[in-house]
């Protein structure tokens, strides 16, 4: 009876983060892909995206985060984006150029650098998003920190979420 | 610039370099282990504020975002694992506060031959190949309009490779600590006998 109550306090927290989710997602993206023109960049982007997740477990529980972000799936992010920036590194090895001289890897120098950079950037976004999130999950599983205010889910919800 | 501005802007870096000090203080005073972490998150909000101050505001948003946000989060999450009130300390240790006092001392005598902020003299903004070539040959040879992206990702893109390692090489750490595991299935009562199955599939 005290869970349902409490669970029925937080509607509103529920309902606004809901809305709030696919902006914050989108600023995140923002940030990412308009570092080159202004404040941003891999890292800023990353946190902001890490803290979606971070928010959604705070709201509606840990284990329901878990469900949309498996820590297996981060395992995987994490070593990605620090292989995308490093093999970036490696490939203009390949083309002839110093490691991580991007001006080798298209004909055009110029565009060399822009992709260069939009590459090594992401590579650092993913990273650090990831971290961010597993470090999320072992804090938060450890004890009642979070997922307090969060209710179980029903079998048909989950069917629904595939 | 005016002469007003100039002022203006002095006077507000100084009043939150003063806030600063006060917050720091409040951490190190307080008992209340869970103000002290709001506190904590208050220090980065007011040093973002002081590097937007600087027209840095790259790195603004990213004290804002990590400071600000995701530690005070995860050590709102450190403290779920301890109490809430710090021990009291039964006896005062003068040979820490010595050694912290006189270590803080000579870091402020080590600031006394930094060039003063934004000298156009000093080392960095001078030589030839640092800051004056980023800033003017970088729109030449990237054609970035944000310098700070290109310093960091193409002319310095070593830095940040090692940079994104730390933060991986951080991650492992913490994880091979607490590691990424699930409570187990009697200890979660949140989940239905399906989603556990799911989980456990998950994590082996």
């Amino acid at each position: 009876m005290l869970k349902r109550n409490v669970q029925q306090r937080h509607r509103v927290v529920q309902v606004i983060t809901k809305f709030l989710i696919p902006m914050i997602l989108l600023f995140a993206f923002y940030v990412q892909f308009h570092g080159d023109f202004g404040a941003g960049g891999g890292f800023q982007a990353g946190v902001i995206f890490a803290s979606v997740f971070i928010l959604h477990g705070l709201i509606f529980g840990e284990a329901r985060t878990r469900l949309v972000l498996t820590p297996n799936a981060l395992r995987i992010l994490m070593s990605l984006g620090l292989l995308l920036y490093a093999g970036t590194g490696v490939v203009s090895l390949f083309l002839g150029g110093n490691y991580l001289d991007y001006s080798v890897l298209l004909s055009d120098p110029i565009s060399g650098q822009h992709w260069g950079i939009f590459s090594v950037e992401l590579g650092v976004g993913i990273t650090v998003a990831a971290v961010m999130v597993s470090l999320f999950y072992c804090f938060s599983s450890k004890r009642n920190f979070v997922g307090h205010i969060s209710h179980p889910i029903s079998e048909s919800e989950l069917d629904s979420d595939g | 610039m005016s002469v007003d501005a100039i002022v203006i802007e002095h006077v507000i870096v100084m009043v939150l370099l003063t806030l600063l000090i006060v917050v720091a203080v409040g951490i190190i005073i307080l008992n209340d282990l869970l103000t002290a972490v709001i506190l904590s998150g208050l220090y980065s909000l007011l040093s973002a504020t002081v590097f937007v101050a600087m027209d840095a505001v790259d790195v603004a948003l990213t004290e804002a975002a990590v400071g600000a946000g995701i530690s005070t989060i995860i050590l709102l999450g450190t403290l779920s694992f301890t109490k809430r009130v710090q021990k009291p300390q039964e006896h005062n240790n003068y040979a820490a506060l010595i050694i912290v006092v006189m270590t803080g001392g000579a870091l402020i005598y080590g600031t006394l031959d930094l060039p003063s902020y934004g000298d156009p003299n000093s080392p960095a903004n001078s030589h030839p190949q640092l800051a004056q070539h980023y800033l003017t040959e970088s729109q030449k040879e990237i054609d970035i309009p944000n310098v700070v992206t290109s310093v960091l990702a193409s002319y310095r893109g070593y830095d940040t490779l090692g940079e994104t390692a730390v933060v991986f090489t951080a991650a492992i750490g913490v994880l091979s600590l607490l590691g990424l595991r699930r409570r187990r299935r009697k200890e979660d009562p949140l989940l239905t006998d399906k989603q556990q199955r799911k989980q456990q599939n998950e994590d082996n």
